[in-house]
């Protein structure tokens, strides 16, 4: 993954000089084995950040709230506290937070320094081993101090459970708005949390399908702004658009490659059906990948490249199928009950995410890129459309509860567990996760 | 459904199925809706739009996941060719939809097949291919709204749209 960004936030690993127990600790050092089927999440008292100013207190807010809704954490009652950090140089009183069983505790600084920009620093600490586990510090531009907050607790979370964090990121998605006959589909871009909400198209033509470029500040989406339904690709930060490709007909369902390089998506057939074609975004070649009479959509690479997953209904429902990335090999490999779209394939490679329509319900589901071992997330009246953390570890999709007016969106782990609304200011759908920002 | 596919031969018929079934959902105001321009209304001047859409039918109906040209529908469309070919002057958009029970990227394929298949239909009986342009909607452009069967019957269809004739 390309770093971008790094303008913005400069992160320094510094082991901010502090004596910490030289020893080595008498128990394992604190961490949490996300693998492990039902999680109990790990009581964790983060305290405000010393500061002369509210965003102390700002940036703990959004360190607790993002740990919170991981469901790995515990973040303890303030009230709860004995000690009240006031030198975050030193130590803490290690019993203090024992007694109220916070197995691990962050503590922090925060101020501006003389060229303005915003100066954090934090330590994570096994209050058990008596020991401090991470000691950063970041300078920023002011604007983000949610940014820093969220790669501080990006830190917390891989220091504590050995994978990536998630929470630096951004979502870009369908924001809904009007009645649903009449609904305007407006692109729009969030953090994972759902702050910091920005607006890219201004709703006039119906927009889809939104997916971020692996390696730039970009995006892929359909829109209808041409009259006709069209693949775009979008500069977020400048705004410039471009269409992609010169087609007579209708172009959707567009996707990156890993290497950000071409743009996979469907082309529709004048005979009404739909293929899959491959566009190489230097050298502006199409090259067309399947060739059936049939729908082929929702195209979707595996993190290396080498293998496409898809939607067909060639067998007479919709079903998903893997090719190798020049088209040879095309195989289905679901076989269970029902109809099967919108595969996705894994960060970590192993898994494709779905939606499955079974027995009048819409379900979000994981298998193994064979089709084996299909389980089944989440089960609902209407829901659709999964993207994956860029951990692996999370999933978003929309739902359209029964009786309810729109779409909203909704985050689950991998487990099936910890199921959590995305808020939204209007109704949302066509969630797609970004990399981690770096 | 079944009987609502039988009901739809008399186009009369049509407009009362909905406005029957749209009783229970909310409404679409369009001119575009047969049901609100009324059944006593008559049916327009020759060769208007509004003959177009009421007398004649601008629009047929699917089973579900399904592009084919249903009997009912064929009747409609026949008497759509008729009309294309006696009023030349227009062009149309055939706009496939499908309803919401399935999802955004394969509806937006099986509305580009149903309308597909429509102006194909069209074409066999005399229309110029040269006058019909297609669009898919997918689910993305509901006319009924409610959570059950009544509406998605109703939006797994393909509307005849007269090009310049305010629909």
């Amino acid at each position: 993954m390309k770093r971008f960004w790094h303008s913005i936030v400069v992160a320094a690993s510094v082991a901010v000089g502090v004596s910490a127990a030289a020893t080595l600790p008498a128990r394992a050092l604190v961490e949490i084995d996300i693998n492990q089927g039902n999680v109990e999440p790990l009581p964790i008292a983060i305290t405000d950040f010393v500061s002369t100013d509210a965003i102390g207190a700002e940036i703990s807010k959004i360190v607790i709230a993002d740990l919170k809704r991981s469901g790995l954490f515990a973040p303890i009652d303030k009230g709860a506290f004995i000690e009240k950090i006031s030198n975050p140089d030193q130590a803490p009183r290690f019993d203090d937070w024992k007694v109220i069983n916070a197995q691990a505790l962050v503590t922090g600084r925060v101020g501006q320094e003389p060229d303005g920009r915003l100066r954090a620093e934090f330590r994570l600490w096994d209050t058990f081993a008596g020991q401090q586990l991470v000691g950063e510090q970041f300078f920023a531009n002011k604007a983000n101090v949610r940014r820093v907050a969220h790669i501080i607790a990006d830190s917390i979370y891989e220091r504590l459970t050995g994978e990536k964090g998630y929470f630096d990121t951004r979502v870009v998605f369908i924001d809904e708005s009007g009645p649903k006959d009449a609904r305007q589909k407006r692109l729009a871009i969030m953090d994972q949390d759902g702050a910091n909400l920005r607006y890219l198209s201004d709703g006039r033509a119906i927009a889809l399908t939104p997916r971020f470029s692996p390696t730039r500040q970009e995006i892929t989406y359909m829109s209808y702004e041409s009259g006709q339904p069209q693949v775009y690709l979008l500069q977020i930060e400048t705004g410039q658009r471009e269409l992609v490709g010169n087609f007579p007909g209708m172009t959707f369902a567009p996707r990156f490659s890993p290497d950000g390089l071409k743009v996979i998506m469907s082309l529709l057939r004048d005979d009404g059906n739909s293929n899959i074609f491959v566009m190489d975004l230097r050298s502006r070649t199409t090259t067309r990948l399947t060739n059936s009479a049939s729908i082929d959509t929702s195209p979707s690479y595996s993190p290396d490249g080498s293998q496409v997953v898809f939607t067909s209904d060639r067998g007479g429902r919709a079903q998903i199928y893997v090719m190798n990335a020049d088209g040879s090999g095309q195989r289905r490999i679901s076989f269970g009950d029902g109809t099967y779209s919108t595969p996705v394939w894994s960060p970590r490679g192993d898994l494709i995410a779905f939606t499955k329509q079974s027995s009048g319900e819409f379900q979000i589901g994981v298998m193994r890129t064979d089709g084996s071992g299909e389980r089944i997330l989440s089960s609902s009246f209407q829901q659709e459309g999964p993207t994956w953390a860029p951990n692996g570890r999370v999933i978003m999709f929309f739902r359209q509860a029964a009786g309810t007016a729109g779409p909203k969106l909704y985050s689950i782990d991998l487990t099936g567990r910890n199921e959590q609304s995305i808020p939204t200011a209007n109704f949302g759908s066509d969630p797609a996760w970004s990399p981690l920002l770096e | 459904m079944r009987r609502i596919a039988a009901m739809t031969r008399n186009p009369a018929m049509i407009a009362l199925v909905a406005a029957l079934a749209i009783t229970g959902c909310a409404s679409k105001k369009t001119p575009n809706n047969p049901a609100d321009l009324g059944l006593g209304g008559g049916a327009g001047a020759p060769g208007s739009a509004q003959e177009f859409t009421v007398a004649v039918g601008d629009r047929i109906f699917f089973d579900v996941d399904s592009s084919v040209i249903r009997a009912d529908a064929q009747a409609t469309l026949s008497k759509q060719a008729q009309w294309l070919n006696k009023y030349g002057q227009y062009s149309i958009t055939v706009e496939g939809h499908a309803d919401e029970r399935g999802t955004r990227e394969y509806n937006l394929a099986l509305g580009a097949r149903r309308a597909a298949a429509t102006r194909d239909f069209l074409v066999s009986r005399g229309v110029g291919s040269n006058r019909i342009r297609t669009i898919s909607y997918g689910k993305e452009r509901p006319v009924a709204v409610c959570d059950d069967i009544s509406c998605w019957t109703q939006n797994r269809r393909a509307v005849t749209v007269l090009n310049g004739a305010g629909s």
